[in-house]
């Protein structure tokens, strides 16, 4: 059976999710509702419509449209087909194709046909996830995936519902399982100013960290002010202003804090 | 750079390019002593060439180490009134005008006023031309479908091979005079004009030969004078270099350079040719040099350096001389086009990147410089290293070196029938064009405006901005019922179009041969000495013509917007689609957005534009490929604009993209300024469908925003961008990397952004220098870049 899903962006020449020149997929639809989340319009499941598009012409949406509406239901072929446009790029770069979101496993099924197919052409696969899924949507996928990018924000649970809205016992049980079971990990997290980019909450990753095994790389993700203006437009409750990217010294001091686990730290991935 | 260089550049820089009478002067009392009347028009051309590099001002920098002017001071350009005499309107526009610029004083109007264009008027190449070509042509040119590059400027467009490394002026002397020697009056009934034109040759060889004489002797004069010794010592040894190159082949590196920039020197002060000349693949020639120096303990990499900086300055002290008119539209610039190439292949086929690949992409950096212009060669063969280098200086925003496919390259040199060895000792030059390197005469004739034929073809024949007829009725486009009926209209028309052009050209190439032929560049490209036959009338081992088609994204786009808002999608007619162009979208915004925003556009990797590109690239390819030119050679194609892009949008009306009339066309085979919103694969891709190994050289424009090249990995990723792009035969691409509010304030205060440097289309200009649609144009180009 031919699978849909919706989908609300795909961008090329994506550079900083993952090895090589890759294509990325953002599946819409999201459990967590970060405060510092870049991708608010990734958060429903469903098509929505905002005030102001941003670019997204490889969908081909109607004209109309493309002033309005967020997200689309397309077919497994339809995304193959474009992902598969680049394929030349991947092979020359190491490169490949990156599913993310929104969480990219709230579409179980039509994600595990698009990574089948990517696979049967031998074309390289990441999935950028929360972790927050459940783990027969993540035993779905392990076949299929070359690479997780695992979001790690933050160990204290109660710090996690504050702000992402839900619990993170699901997510760390997840990442557990995966460093199991996957073939590779990349752990990203990102650095919000006061929130996750605490002493306390970093040393606490990198102890969570220091148990794992296939974990391969940690980027350490820098606030991105960019964001601010997008939560504006989808009427988010602007939660983060006048935050500042870290400066070079912290950054580097936060690189420290991980250098024990004798993994390759990289910055913005 | 050491202090030296410093004060060098900096006098570079700060000189202002000023029109000089000298060679104007000069040559007129030549042509006034009677010499045309008694000699042979070969002989008098190299009997003139001897009598300016004789009696000339020389010029010697305090400090300089490479000798040699062309005017009387660095940046005092010469004029060619033997070519286009310009009027004393033409001078106060030189003068005055606010972009490119040449001052000149009241001395220089009352010369021109009293004795120059009095002496030259009937008798110029320019008028002979404007005399010789037919009404059809006139129309066509004045209404903006092509340009003529010949009429001001000479042919050129050629670079310099090996041949001077391990001959001296002399020797090759030698083969002239066994050439004469050989020559069978009695079975070859061209004998007496290939003596004719061998005695040029050798004439303009004793010419240049005494030209560097001349300042051996000033160097010696001066370093008598001299109280600094360690100056005193430079200045014998430059009065030691001069008097021993040209004349002999050059012993090191130094030689080597300062045999070249007489060369250069001679050929710039013969003709004004098109893309002056240049030494081409200078790491491949300088290596042997530079490696025995090493040896020798004669030279260090940090004198090389200097001597290759020292080198470097002099190309920026000759601007292109001054344009008028159509010419100066179509290529506003200061730069006179020289292109080093670097890396590529060796004739053996072997990787060429050497050590003295990277110190000539070091003093690219560091000179910063708008001439000479630079660019790699990339071969498979080369490693990423190498383009990694290039990427670190292209990211800072200069737009140098610009990056070549040599693998394509030595593809399209074979395809147009040149031998492998030939082939990979070619490369690009000018903007992108592609040559077989000392044995090729390659003439851009002209752009031509693919936007301009489509707005007559919807016009049946005429032009809308005269209300003229000057194409073919192809039929009433209202009357057409598919996309194919005007596809087929538009290639008859375009077919008429190239055809005036042809025959313009074939009128224009015989001019020069018969009036102003190049005895000294003759003497340069083989095989004009064993051919007894000159540069200009067919003496090269290849010759080739191209038209530049412009405007590839815009005429695709165009043709889509109708094929798929009219003929497909019905959602206006042919009828209401003409009434919004020549009304340029008044009252009709919505329609315009339709057009800019919902439908296929080139650059998009999305097959229903991209297979509409295809169409047109053959259309192209069929009408001019393949045709006979007057030199034995061969009609080609290439796909670049230098600045006509902005000169072919303001004669054209609004077009079906959604482009306001007189708007700028897209240049090269970018995508239109904006239609491409997937990122740099899909262009890439786009970019790929059409067969660049058919062309002579393709342009890709290709802009990003500096944070895309800030760490390694994203140099990792931009060199196999590349890489892929040449995996699917791409020719060139370029890379702008400078933020569009650095632009805007530099537009605000030209003066604080003087060293600005930007890619315009297949050469950098400083920006200030630019006219301000240029400006705008590459600010609209660099705003769209993030990803």
């Amino acid at each position: 059976m031919q699978h849909t899903g919706i989908v609300f962006d795909i961008i090329k020449y994506s550079v900083h999710d993952g090895p090589g020149i890759r294509t990325t997929v953002f599946l819409k639809g999201c459990p967590l509702d970060c405060i510092w989340c870049h991708n608010p319009e990734s958060k429903k499941l469903e098509p929505e419509t905002t005030t102001k598009i941003t670019r997204n012409k490889v969908l081909k949406l109607s004209y109309s449209e493309t002033k309005d509406v967020v997200g689309r239901e397309v077919t497994v072929d339809e995304i193959i087909n474009e992902v598969f446009k680049d394929r030349m790029f991947y092979e020359q770069s190491g490169g490949g194709v990156t599913f993310s979101g929104g969480e990219p496993l709230m579409q179980p099924k039509f994600l595990k046909e698009l990574l089948l197919k990517c696979k049967e052409q031998d074309i390289h696969t990441a999935v950028d996830t929360s972790g927050y899924a459940s783990k027969e949507a993540f035993e779905l996928i392990i076949p299929y995936t070359d690479l997780f990018l695992f979001d790690l924000k933050i160990i204290s649970e109660t710090e996690h519902k504050k702000y992402t809205g839900v619990s993170n016992k699901l997510i760390l049980r997840n990442l557990i399982f995966l460093s199991e079971a996957a073939k590779k990990i990349r752990i990203r997290i990102p650095l919000i100013p006061e929130i996750t980019d605490t002493e306390t909450n970093l040393g606490q990753i990198a102890e969570f960290l220091s148990k794992l095994k296939n974990i391969f790389n940690v980027d350490l993700l820098p606030y991105n002010e960019l964001s601010e203006g997008k939560n504006k437009k989808f009427n988010s409750k602007a939660q983060l202003e006048n935050l500042k990217m870290q400066s070079d010294e912290s950054l580097d001091k936060i690189k420290k804090t991980f250098e024990p686990l004798g993994v390759e730290i990289t910055i913005r991935g | 750079m050491n202090d030296r260089i410093k004060i060098l550049r900096e006098k570079s820089l700060n000189a202002i390019p000023a029109l000089s009478h000298e060679r104007a002067v000069l040559i007129t009392e030549f042509y006034k002593t009677g010499a045309p009347e008694k000699f042979s028009v070969p002989v008098t051309r190299a009997l003139s060439l001897k009598h300016i590099l004789e009696n000339k001002k020389l010029y010697m920098e305090d400090g300089e180490l490479i000798v040699g002017e062309r005017g009387p001071a660095p940046k005092a350009t010469p004029t060619y009134p033997e070519i286009c005499i310009h009027s004393i309107q033409d001078l106060d526009i030189l003068n005055t005008r606010e972009k490119i610029s040449f001052k000149s004083d009241a001395q220089t109007k009352k010369i021109y006023e009293d004795s120059i264009i009095s002496f030259w008027k009937g008798k110029s190449i320019r008028e002979k031309i404007f005399n010789s070509v037919d009404d059809a042509w006139k129309e066509a040119y004045s209404a903006g479908i092509f340009t003529e590059f010949m009429e001001q400027r000479a042919p050129g467009h050629t670079v310099l091979g090996n041949k001077i490394y391990s001959h001296g002026l002399l020797d090759l002397k030698s083969e002239i005079e066994i050439q004469i020697s050989s020559l069978d009056f009695y079975n070859d009934p061209e004998a007496f004009d290939k003596r004719e034109e061998l005695k040029g040759m050798s004439i303009a060889i004793d010419a240049v030969i005494n030209f560097a004489k001349r300042y051996s002797e000033l160097a010696k004069e001066k370093a008598a004078k001299e109280e600094i010794s360690e100056r005193k010592r430079e200045l014998e040894k430059i009065s030691e270099v001069c008097s021993y190159v040209p004349a002999n082949a050059p012993r090191n590196l130094w030689e080597a350079l300062q045999y070249y920039w007489f060369v250069h020197l001679g050929v710039i002060t013969e003709l004004n040719t098109w893309d002056s000349f240049n030494p081409g693949r200078l790491d491949q020639h300088l290596y042997p040099f530079y490696k025995k120096d090493i040896e020798d303990g004669t030279l260090t990499p940090e004198s090389a350096k200097e001597l290759l900086q020292a080198f470097w300055i002099k190309f920026n002290n000759q601007p292109a001389p001054p344009k008028v008119g159509v010419t100066a539209q179509e290529s506003n610039t200061y730069t006179d086009f020289c292109l080093i190439n670097l890396g590529g292949v060796k004739e053996n086929g072997e990787d060429a990147v050497n050590e003295l690949t990277f110190i000539l992409l070091d003093v690219i950096e560091e000179m910063r410089l708008l001439q000479p212009s630079s660019m790699i060669q990339v071969s498979k063969k080369n490693p990423d290293r190498f383009i990694k280098r290039a990427l670190n200086i292209i990211k800072t925003g200069y737009g140098q070196p610009s990056v070549f496919n040599t693998d394509s390259i030595i593809q399209e040199l074979i395809r147009q029938g040149k031998s492998i060895i030939d082939a990979r000792n070619g490369g690009s030059s000018g903007c992108v064009e592609t040559g077989a390197f000392g044995k090729e005469c390659y003439i851009l004739t002209g752009y031509f405006n693919l936007v301009k034929v489509l707005e007559i073809t919807l016009n049946n024949g005429i032009d809308p901005n005269t209300g003229k007829k000057i194409g073919i009725e192809t039929g009433n486009p209202e009357s057409f019922n598919s996309y194919e009926e005007l596809l087929s209209a538009y290639e008859k028309q375009l077919n008429h179009f190239i055809d005036i052009k042809i025959k313009g050209n074939n009128i224009i190439e015989k001019l020069y041969a018969e009036y102003l032929p190049a005895p000294f560049m003759s003497v340069l490209i083989d095989d004009c000495i064993t051919k007894g036959k000159d540069y200009n009338g067919g003496g090269a081992r290849y010759n080739t013509s191209y038209i530049q088609g412009v405007g590839l994204g815009s005429i695709t786009d165009s043709l889509s917007s109708i094929k798929h808002n009219v003929f497909e999608k019905k959602i206006l007619s042919m009828k209401e689609l003409l009434k919004i162009l020549k009304s340029n979208f008044a009252g009709n915004e919505t329609m315009r957005q339709i057009f800019l925003s919902d439908t296929p556009k080139y650059g998009n990797d999305d097959d229903k534009a991209d297979s509409l590109l295809k169409q047109i690239f053959e259309i192209y390819f069929n009408a001019v490929d393949n045709r006979s030119n007057t030199k034995g050679g061969k009609y080609r194609i290439n796909l670049l604009p230098t600045t006509s892009h902005v000169y072919f949008g303001s004669v054209c009306g609004a077009t079906a993209d959604g482009r306001f009339a007189e708007e700028p066309l897209s240049e090269g085979i970018s995508p239109v300024q904006g239609a491409d919103v997937n990122g740099p694969t899909a262009v890439i891709k786009s970019a790929s469908k059409i067969d660049h190994l058919r062309t002579g050289g393709t342009l890709l424009n290709q802009k990003f925003t500096p944070q895309l090249l800030e760490d390694e990995s994203g140099i990792e990723k931009l060199t196999q961008l590349i890489r892929t792009y040449f995996r699917m035969d791409g020719h060139h691409i370029q890379f702008n990397v400078v933020d569009a509010d650095t632009l805007r304030q530099a537009q605000k205060e030209p003066e604080k952004y003087r060293d600005l440097i930007v890619r315009v289309a297949g050469y950098s200009d400083y920006f200030v220098d630019l006219t301000v649609e240029l400006q705008n144009e590459i600010i609209k180009r660099t705003e769209q870049t993030g990803i």
